[in-house]
């Protein structure tokens, strides 16, 4: 038994963040959001060079085959710095649902970084992101096909610039397993950007109430203040381990990684909300600004508590699984 | 990351499993009466015998020299298994690694073997009237009497746990009285049947006397039954509250016992109640987290770190977790929520446990303190407007 992340991943996640922390990543997003994806791509770009693109694609389709566990740490980063693109589409779906197709091709290319894939998949996620920048695809009842964008939808994230699909030329019929199993890998990829979005969101409203001074005292002085946040940081240490541990059983395909998804899911979108609220909250007005880059995580962990299947649906499973019904 | 077990800790926990299912007697009266005291200390005895009453300890002094992941297998498999509560779990967890650390080999021969069997029960005696969460404010003292070679205990303690069916007490007192707060303090061990100690029971809010007041009129204690350095009590002590808001005092198996049981209640009569789904869920999900957060921080002691500060999100996590499982079983149960003893759903069990878990949240320091703990030395918050009065 060793519960930690092995020196390999915390590596990885070290030069990830470090990559991250060196860019202007709030600028890429903004410029994402009104239709300017170049920065954003660059980002994209870079983060291959370090593997983060390839980590999901097996090594037969030029790709790494990392565990998800290497994709959790590598995207916890991701929602950290709140990085614009399909992310957990093309690091996650992607390599499961093309693998085998005659898009597969695609695959080395989404592993070295030069192509993007988006995935949409109602009833969980009904809708495709970035479908201009990206290549687009429909996973409806098990049948994927290429996507045709029928009209734009808006986000209430403005970086997740959102489409409604409907199916054009068929790729093929995907195993009713293969579905699930990528499924799972997409709700873990999005609990693991919500983990570390709501621990951008913690790291700044600390840094914000031990600055802001009303009544002659830092606000982070008062217990009111001190105890909100302290829950977000209990909520976020408790969430953490349970996405990890779903990244193993994952991984090892046991069969209670569905259930420890689910969990994972309704913990990390519960922990994310809490520090979203707080976050907000503490900050005052200023924190319900469009302008602060606050406003960044508050809104995506919004739209991805809802993605990738809400808590109501994730909540269900782990009874059903819990109950054998 | 691996979540799966050595071939030997996998042994241990079948071995465990096996000896529990074979030896424990179920519920038992609580410990808070005199009938339950002794039933449970014959428990104590019972487990003794089978040398699993201090698995952690060296095996010389009974134990299995288990490892920490060992001791949690341990405590899954013993909570898993209906077994009762542990009177003797002040003594073992509180004092014990104390014993360990800064007793001198005569108090470590004297008192670490009646440990192990129920043969002597420990009663802590922290908190005072005037000293509850401000602990360093304690007025209970010590003076010295050289003629004898000890002290002099005068003073007041309360809500020492234990306290009224207990042989030994260990608590603080103020060695030096012209030092202030976390200064001049010692940590005495003492007999409560001393003389000059009287014990006043008081009942908890479950009705039994799971606590108790104690009143020191010119007790005296020899040198030998002071606890480390005269003067040095709080550092002492210190290390006392860290492991009982740490791992020590609530292993994971405690909630994942817990939470199985609300499943199969859930089973038995959520359909009666379906808008209650969500939180039998979230009590489950709460007790996986815990097991795994558990799992991560043995994984980092074991690895020579220390819990610091992270024993007070760890607090505040499962005491937490512990009101709303139970809340949420009493919830389901609907009118019936209210009955306790025979004719009560699993006699009573439900409201006893809730009644418990009530308890949690103000022990061990109350999640108010935690959460200041959490928001000053994890987050790096100011210290502000809990700063002593006038300091």
């Amino acid at each position: 038994m060793r519960f930690a992340l092995s020196e390999e991943q915390q590596a990885f996640g070290k030069a990830v963040e470090a990559l991250l922390a060196a860019t202007d990543v709030p600028a890429a997003t903004r410029a994402w959001a009104s239709g300017d994806t170049a920065a954003g791509e660059a980002l994209w770009g870079r983060l291959s060079e370090l593997g983060v693109t390839a980590l999901g694609v097996p090594e037969e389709f030029g790709g790494i085959g990392g565990s998800p566990l290497d994709l959790v740490v590598a995207l916890d980063r991701i929602g950290y710095h709140g990085a614009p693109g399909p992310y957990v589409e093309s690091l996650t779906l992607a390599p499961l649902l093309l693998a085998g197709t005659s898009q597969d091709g695609l695959l080395e290319q989404v592993a070295e970084g030069a192509a993007r894939v988006s995935v949409a998949a109602p009833p969980l996620a009904p809708y495709a992101l970035d479908a201009e920048s990206s290549h687009t695809f429909l996973l409806a009842d098990g049948a994927l096909s290429h996507a045709i964008v029928e009209r734009p939808l808006t986000s209430v994230d403005p970086a997740r610039r959102l489409a409604a699909v409907t199916a054009g030329e068929p790729v093929g019929q995907v195993p009713p397993a293969t579905v699930d199993l990528a499924l799972d890998h997409a709700a873990l990829a999005a609990s693991a950007v919500l983990v570390g979005a709501g621990q951008r969101l913690l790291d700044e409203a600390v840094a914000y109430v031990g600055q802001r001074r009303q009544f002659g005292r830092a606000i982070g002085e008062y217990q009111a203040v001190k105890h909100a946040l302290a829950d977000v940081r209990v909520a976020l240490d408790f969430a953490r381990p349970l996405v990890h541990g779903a990244a193993l059983e994952l991984g090892d395909r046991s069969d209670v990684a569905a259930r420890d998804v689910s969990a994972a899911k309704v913990a990390a979108s519960e922990a994310a909300h809490l520090a979203a609220r707080t976050a907000l909250q503490v900050h005052g007005a200023v924190g319900y600004t469009l302008e602060l880059d606050l406003s960044i995580w508050i809104l995506k962990v919004r739209a991805l508590v809802g993605a990738w299947g809400a808590p109501a649906h994730h909540r269900a499973r782990v009874l059903d699984s819990l109950t054998g019904a | 990351m691996s979540l799966e077990f050595s071939r030997s800790e996998d042994a241990f926990r079948a071995e465990a499993r096996a000896w529990l299912a074979e030896h424990h007697p179920g519920r038992l009266p609580s410990m808070d009466t005199d009938e339950g005291a002794a039933a449970h200390r014959a428990w104590e005895r019972t487990l003794a015998e089978g040398r699993w009453s201090v698995v952690g300890w060296p095996e010389e002094l009974g134990g299995r020299d288990a490892s920490l992941t060992e001791w949690v297998i341990f405590e899954e498999e013993y909570y898993r298994s209906g077994a009762p509560t542990r009177i003797a779990q002040n003594g073992i967890s509180l004092l014990s690694p104390i014993l360990f650390e800064h007793g001198t080999p005569e108090q470590q021969q004297c008192y670490l073997p009646p440990m192990t069997d129920g043969t002597e029960v420990w009663a802590q005696a922290w908190s005072e009237p005037e000293a509850g969460s401000d602990l360093a404010g304690i007025r209970s003292r010590a003076t010295r009497d050289d003629e004898r070679g000890g002290w002099v205990l005068d003073g007041q303690k309360i809500w020492s746990s234990r306290a009224p069916f207990a042989d030994r007490g260990f608590g603080l007192f103020r060695s030096d009285p012209d030092a202030e707060r976390h200064r001049g303090l010692t940590y005495f061990l003492f007999p409560l049947d001393a003389d000059g100690v009287t014990v006043r029971p008081i009942a908890q809010l479950d009705g039994d006397a799971g606590f108790a007041e104690i009143f020191f009129e010119g007790v005296f204690v020899p040198d030998a039954d002071v606890l480390g350095g005269v003067g040095d009590g709080w550092r002492v002590a210190m290390s006392t509250a860290g492991n009982e808001r740490g791992l020590s005092l609530r292993a994971p198996g405690r909630f994942l016992a817990a939470a199985d049981r609300l499943l199969a209640l859930w089973q038995e009569r959520g359909a009666s109640a379906p808008h209650l789904a969500d939180r039998v869920v979230d009590a489950w999900i709460g007790a996986h987290a815990y097991r795994l957060y558990t799992w991560g921080t043995v994984d980092r002691l074991q690895g020579g770190g220390d819990l610091g500060a992270d024993g007070s999100v760890n607090k505040l996590f499962w005491s937490e977790l512990d009101v709303d499982l139970h809340e949420t079983a009493l919830d389901l149960l609907g009118p019936e929520q209210e009955l306790r003893g025979e004719g009560a759903p699993r006699d009573g069990a439900w409201v006893d446990d809730y009644l418990f878990s009530l308890g949690g949240p103000i022990y061990a320091g109350t999640n108010e303190i935690q959460r200041n703990i959490v928001a000053e030395r994890l987050l790096g918050l100011p210290r502000g407007d809990n700063r002593r009065a006038g300091a």
